[in-house]
């Protein structure tokens, strides 16, 4: 089992036609995702090796049967890509695009859980989902990941989910679903969202959880495992030693008015019984130890 | 991107809010040249992108012209926590009765927008956040319905503003919030919003960082670039499209993604060195960007060693292997270098490296390994 995407999500690219787009289009397809579908208005009736091209997300949903999303369209066009997906009639959105303006994150955010609540969106500024050896939607390199599982992964950062993907994986250690929430002010899923996810699902056995600095999102995260996670969970918090009042590179990720400190964040999470790691090698050797004792 | 006050005024204006009239001087006798154009009495304060100016002396009242020279000469130049004031802003002193406060951020937690306002202005709001949480009225607006003018009424009647002041802020908070959202900006705060004795409401300091994401769509934010403040190392990062912030240690750090080089940041620091800086040179790591990523780091006096930490993703192992080669020949480094590559082709990549090592190009199998020798390289050099 997976949580999100599975063997059966079929998907629809927006910008497949661009060149971002078509590399990890067709990358994703090699990896064994059904890619059943590209948009493009100005390229509708055409196909990119074999994928049609059609000219809106409705129409790919009507004609192949698309559940799920990708977007690839340039920050500028992404609040018109997502709210077009959620309208086309997918119940999936996973957003790659970084750069998205924070009003643009926080209106389509807002507007998605008003008129389309049973759409889930995934970014933006994300790496996207993998459940390994079943679906693989965004940037992840597929082959780095074990499939099978205990382990389930949600991250905020890219190649921190790599880096994690990896050192399961050199462990012998597989993964049921990953999911990089990215690291924008306005994720359209959080922590809480896939871990609840994980408790739920049966094959997830325990979760690995990769944060960083700002906002509260890794705080509110151990609010909800303390009171309903019964999942053992490692994590590793980073930008331990981030100045204030710096973006470490990712929008979300600054430490202002004393908020959102690295150190805060392990502490809420240590209290609410995660094994904390101080690096992503330790928090691996972490999870490791809890796959042994399950 | 934090804008000066004026800057912030000037984006106020165009939002229709009531600002001082003003200029901006670079040198003293600039500030009295503008000070005689707008008549004194006028405020001479000090522009930089920190907080805290009144009481590092930032902020003087100049009665006179004379006034006016003396105190521009004590400011410009002045350090105010680090930042050294280049630039004053002369304005109209205004004559003040009461004293508020006023802002919209984004509230992460809520995915809304949050709106504070106090009747006690002209403080730290985190003070008043501590000392007295029942003075901030806070409204969260949802982006897709915006702030009405109901809403407004409700929320200043909420904060206890004095009779006087209700018809004025409320024009203002709608006005504060047009400029948030069609401005594009992350913090548009007003401290102090004030109140005059002709019973105007009046904006006397503005606050406003802009959503660097936004550019697209407002041309005119290039002149906001232009006037950051950024150290010569992050200026020579950021013209060559990289994502740097400068640190005080000797260890240059260079990673592919920020989740990585914050966490490589770090570790250096876990096994007792200091990072020079963090630098993410995204996700590809081609000797173009590498070789631009090595300028910057070896132009930095402080650095003793380099650290480049690489994960490869898509990007295989032997295209960053053969990147970090071309870019060594391109650059001459004056620092050791210790690589870690991990991730997909890593064999294949570090196979590639091997004949190029030696003491100055290092290769370490795992990020700990690799910062260790990261620190004990920069310290050796530091004997």
């Amino acid at each position: 089992m997976s949580i999100f995407v599975d063997a059966e999500t079929r998907v629809v690219y927006q910008g497949l036609t661009g060149s971002q787009g078509r590399y990890y289009g067709l990358l994703n397809r090699d990896y064994g995702t059904r890619v059943v579908a590209g948009t493009n208005p100005r390229k509708a009736g055409t196909d990119v090796d074999g994928i049609p091209v059609f000219a809106t997300v409705a129409e790919a949903v009507a004609e192949t049967g698309a559940t799920a999303s990708c977007v690839f369209i340039p920050a500028a066009g992404v609040h018109g890509a997502v709210i077009e997906a959620a309208e086309g009639g997918v119940e999936f959105i996973v957003a790659i695009t970084e750069g998205v303006p924070a009003h643009d994150e926080a209106d389509f955010y807002n507007r998605l859980r008003r008129d389309h609540p049973h759409v889930r969106l995934l970014g933006p500024n994300c790496p996207g989902i993998i459940s390994p050896g079943q679906c693989n939607i965004g940037i992840t390199a597929g082959h780095i990941a074990l499939p099978g599982g205990p382990v389930g992964i949600v991250s905020r950062s890219g190649t921190l989910t790599y880096q994690a993907l990896y050192e399961l994986r050199e462990k012998g250690i597989g993964c049921t679903t990953c999911v990089g929430i990215g690291g924008d002010p306005v994720p359209g899923t959080s922590f809480i969202d896939c871990l609840a996810a994980f408790e739920a699902d049966p094959d997830t056995k325990a979760v690995m959880m990769i944060g960083e600095i700002g906002g509260s999102a890794e705080e509110e995260a151990a609010e909800f495992i303390a009171t309903r996670m019964t999942k053992p969970i490692s994590a590793y918090v980073a930008g331990v030693t981030a100045p204030p009042g710096k973006k470490m590179g990712h929008a979300g990720a600054i430490v202002s008015g004393g908020k959102g400190t690295a150190a805060a964040k392990m502490d809420a999470l240590r209290e609410a019984g995660v094994r904390v790691g101080l690096n992503p090698t330790e928090a691996g050797e972490l999870m490791a130890g809890i796959v042994a004792e399950l | 991107m934090d804008l000066f006050e004026y800057q912030g005024k000037q984006f106020f204006a165009q939002y229709g809010m009531p600002v001082s009239a003003g200029e901006v001087a670079l040198t003293v006798d600039e500030a009295v040249d503008a000070a005689e154009r707008l008549g004194t009495p006028v405020m001479v304060k000090a522009q930089v992108h920190t907080g805290g100016r009144g009481k590092a002396g930032g902020i003087k009242f100049a009665a006179t012209l004379d006034d006016v020279r003396t105190h521009a000469s004590d400011i410009l130049g002045l350090d105010i926590r680090g930042h050294v004031v280049g630039r004053v802003w002369i304005e109209k002193a205004s004559d003040i009765a009461d004293e508020y406060y006023a802002s919209f951020t984004l509230d992460r937690s809520a995915k809304k927008h949050l709106g504070m306002l106090s009747a006690e202005g002209g403080v730290e709001i985190e003070t008043v956040a501590v000392e007295n949480p029942d003075a901030i009225a806070k409204v969260w607006v949802d982006p897709v319905d915006g702030l009405d003018e109901a809403t407004a009424r409700d929320w200043v009647a909420a904060a206890n503003l004095p009779e006087a002041a209700v018809e004025g802020t409320v024009d203002v908070l709608l006005k504060l919030y047009a400029a948030y959202v069609d401005g594009d900006a992350d913090l548009v705060e007003i401290n102090p919003l004030i109140l005059t004795p002709e019973g105007r409401i009046h904006v006397l300091d503005a606050k406003v960082t802009l959503d660097a994401n936004s550019v697209f769509r407002h041309e005119d934010y290039a002149a906001y670039d232009e006037t950051q403040t950024r150290d010569e190392r992050e200026t020579a990062a950021h013209a060559r499209g990289l994502q740097y912030v400068g640190l005080d240690g000797s260890v240059g750090v260079i990673a592919n993604g920020a989740g990585l080089a914050m966490s490589t940041v770090d570790v250096v620091n876990q096994v007792g060195g200091s990072p020079a800086n963090f630098l993410d040179i995204g996700g590809g790591a081609n000797a173009e960007v590498m070789a631009g990523a090595l300028e910057v780091i070896n132009n930095d006096p402080a650095v003793r060693s380099i650290f480049i930490n690489i994960f490869g993703g898509i990007t295989r192992g032997e295209e960053v292997a053969n990147g970090i080669v071309e870019a060594l020949e391109r650059v001459a480094i004056d620092s050791p270098i210790v690589i870690r590559l991990d991730g997909t082709n890593a064999d294949e990549g570090r196979t590639i490296l091997e004949p190029h090592l030696s003491d100055v190009l290092q290769m370490a199998p795992t990020m700990l390994d690799a910062a260790r020798r990261a620190v004990e390289l920069a310290e050796g050099r530091e004997v």
